[in-house]
């Protein structure tokens, strides 16, 4: 395995690990607040330990989320030095609003977890809020971060130099709005279908569970409505893919040749004709740039970011399509509790977010090479001259399975083991 | 510009006091769970949960406001750091990553307390390390020279024995300064007797720490004459506090202490950022950057500061009765 390779693949192990804790530390807090509100309001004692238990989780999760982004933040100079020596100036604008609203989380969450006897009723309620309200804001600054490799703004170069640096304008960033309204409702969908698919797996075994029933309904009030956002906002982010980096969407359609009124291919020989130029400019004869139009070796690894995309739109689709059968259901004011088929179809879509999600960065990262920022500087410049690599891409990549095997068990124990009532 | 990149370097500093004095007491906590002992060794593990719990996740954020700080003003600085730096500080990430979780999964009944107390010994004497390697010049001229071997480039800036000893004194900062909060963590007299002997057998090893760092620094003017006469102040105040079992001014000498170690190296290398020859001004990134991330520094402390002072009146106000509060949420 060469050093690139070595610092590509421990860059991606601890992106993928820290996600599935950041998204879940965002969307959390809003279940909780609502169970929590709940209870206030109704004083059924089944909405307080909803909340208390969700409460243990997001403290383990949450714990392990800020370590495992401090890794993060260190590993962004210990393998890309010389990306964070030329980025630094620009995307530490989002890095830093990021830290501040990092510490709001933390010292809420704090307040949160350890002062059920320390604050008023509604002290605590108010810093699940700020929790929940900083989680996001947390989120979407390092989105923009990201976003800035997509599109980087906010300099002039001259002579190879990065001049006229203007760090308000790299936040401005075109990638900005659609990536982080994608991965903001991304992180609710996920989790908030995470959470009903549990507890409606706990209701296929006892369908009369109280707690299992609360938690399902908070479940689905969250995730449900962000499934159903979220293809508006994918459609949105795949028109600036097309606009901005037209190499990345090539891959992501694997699009050789340039085309007006491309077609999409869903699946290997089944094609529907101009649907791509129409998704992707929404006019059926737009041109569609295909990876011809890009020097081959600044291809991106097509059949990966292939995959992956598919694979996220066809998971994110079925989590809207089974929202929407929810909804729709709800509305008719059936009992979901003990539509087993709606159950089962729950059950499905729990694990659906968090792979789509990594799927999607999968398609945002690997779709970005070979460029760490796009257009101006290669990854494999950036890298750290130390040799060797492979070593601490070993160490963090056991790490990580130990934490998160035994973050498993822990879990399963905090809160899948429901009440008996 | 020269104001500007210095008023920056020193919210870094500040920054860095604050993770030393709060979030390094966190890690104190786990060093004194690790050596708990007698006949209250449980109870002494349950005050350092209980005093930590709350806590440790905001202390820890000042670590990664100051390195956010450092990339986005310093880049230079910080990329140079990185590579010569990479080995320690990956090992620093780990045992980072391990106290942390090891210290969840402790609290809510997965084991791990033996991870955590560890994991909290290991990592202060790889970020004291860590330092040590910057305030003796290895970093500034040392990194990537090609030709050079792996252990000349990688290892060798790092691993010297004034390194070892500001990691040694980082560690006994931290435990020194465990010990004398958690004097005020409890009312029980049998407690706040334990960590009253455990503040000042660490004060005496924090000296003598502090003395060999001395004695092993690569260059002679490393100590400001006024700052080194503040520190000895403070410290015959904190042992004079301790001995007469004035917790509150031991806790305010004792932090004094610290801080103005940590502020001797700063002095000791102004106005170098990576002595021997990258300065401050000469790291700093472009003026508008540093105009800009000042603004986003007063307006984030004017949320921060009254959010940190809530935390610390509800979690570290006045103790009720002991026994009162469980230590497990």
């Amino acid at each position: 395995m060469s050093d690139l390779l070595a610092a590509r693949s421990q860059m991606a192990v601890s992106l993928a690990f820290h996600i599935i804790f950041a998204i879940i530390g965002i969307a959390m807090p809003v279940l909780m607040v609502i169970a929590e509100r709940r209870w206030q309001r109704t004083r059924d004692p089944v909405y307080l330990d909803l909340a208390k238990r969700w409460s243990r989780g997001t403290a383990i999760l949450f714990a392990v989320g800020a370590v495992s982004g401090t890794v993060l933040s260190f590993e962004l100079g210990l393998l890309w030095p010389r990306f964070m020596e030329l980025a630094g100036p620009l995307i530490g604008m989002p890095f830093s609003l990021e830290g501040f609203a990092f510490f709001t989380e933390a010292i809420f969450l704090g307040v949160y977890l350890y002062g059920w006897d320390k604050v008023s009723p509604r002290a605590h309620l108010t810093a699940g809020i700020l929790v929940a309200v900083s989680g996001a804001l947390s989120g979407i600054f390092v989105v923009i971060a990201n976003a800035w490799m997509n599109t980087p703004t906010g300099y002039v170069m001259v002579d190879g130099v990065m001049r006229g640096v203007d760090p308000i304008a790299a936040m401005l960033t075109p990638a900005a709005f659609p990536q982080a309204l994608h991965m903001t409702l991304a992180a609710y969908a996920a989790t908030g279908l995470g959470v009903a698919g549990i507890h409606a797996l706990l209701l296929l075994k006892n369908r009369t569970n109280a707690f299992n029933r609360a938690a399902l309904a908070i479940g689905l009030l969250v995730g449900a409505p962000a499934a159903i956002l979220q293809p508006i906002s994918g459609d949105l982010a795949a028109r600036y893919v097309a606009h901005w980096q037209p190499a990345k969407l090539a891959a992501m359609e694997s699009v050789y040749k340039t085309q007006a009124g491309a077609p999409l291919k869903v699946i290997p020989g089944v094609e529907i004709p101009y649907a791509l130029s129409l998704l992707a400019f929404h006019d059926p004869n737009a041109v569609v740039k295909g990876l011809d139009s890009v020097p081959r070796d600044q291809w991106p690894n097509v059949g990966l970011v292939h995959f992956s995309f598919n694979l996220m739109v066809l998971l994110g689709t079925y989590m809207a399509v089974v929202s929407v059968w929810a909804a729709w259901l709800a509305l008719r004011k059936r009992d979901l509790f003990t539509h087993r088929r709606l159950l089962w179809a729950l059950v499905i879509a729990a694990p659906c977010g968090f792979i789509a999600t990594e799927a999607g960065w999968m398609v945002t990262e690997l779709g970005r090479q070979p460029w760490i920022i796009y257009g101006i500087l290669k990854t494999a410049d950036a890298v750290t001259p130390m040799p060797g690599l492979i070593v601490p891409f070993t160490a963090i990549t056991l790490l990580y399975c130990a934490l998160g095997a035994i973050v498993g068990w822990l879990l399963y124990r905090q809160i899948v083991r429901s009440p008996q009532t | 510009m020269l104001l500007l990149s210095h008023s920056v370097a020193g919210i870094i500093l500040i920054a860095l006091t604050a993770y030393v004095l709060l979030g390094g007491a966190d890690f104190g906590g786990g060093i004194w769970d690790l050596l708990a002992d007698g006949p209250r060794k449980g109870r002494q593990r349950d005050l350092v949960a209980r005093a930590i719990g709350p806590v440790w996740e905001a202390n820890h954020v000042w670590l990664i406001l100051a390195m956010v700080l450092l990339f986005t003003c310093f880049p230079r600085a910080f990329a140079r750091i990185a590579i010569a730096l990479h080995v320690p500080l990956t090992l620093m990430l780990i045992g980072i990553v391990l106290r942390g979780s090891a210290f969840v999964f402790h609290v809510y009944g997965g084991g791990g307390g033996r991870v955590f107390a560890i994991a909290s010994l290991v990592t202060p004497v790889l970020l004291g390390m860590c330092v040590g390697a910057v305030a003796s010049g290895a970093i500034g001229s040392a990194a990537g020279i090609p030709g050079e071997t792996f252990y000349a480039v990688y290892v060798a800036p790092w691993l010297t024995s004034f390194s070892i000893a500001v990691g040694l004194l980082t560690l006994t900062c931290f435990a020194y300064l465990a010990a004398v909060y958690l004097t005020l963590e409890t009312t029980d007299p049998e407690l706040q007797a334990d960590f009253r002997q455990r503040a000042l057998f660490s004060g005496v090893w924090l000296l003598m720490m502090a003395g060999l760092a001395f004695a092993l620094a690569p260059h002679r003017n490393v100590l400001d004459h006024r700052l080194g006469v503040l520190m000895g102040v403070a410290a015959l105040a904190a042992f004079g506090a301790l001995w007469q079992r004035r917790y509150r001014l031991a806790r305010i000498a004792a932090a004094g202490q610290v801080a103005l170690i940590l502020w001797g190296w700063g002095v000791a290398q102004y106005p170098y950022m990576l002595p021997p020859d990258l300065t401050i001004a000469g790291a700093a990134a472009p003026k508008i950057t540093l105009e800009v991330v000042l603004i986003a520094i007063g307006v984030g402390a004017i949320v921060l500061f009254p959010s940190l002072y809530y935390l610390f009146r509800v979690f570290k106000g006045k103790q009720e009765a002991f026994g009162s509060e469980s230590p497990v949420p």
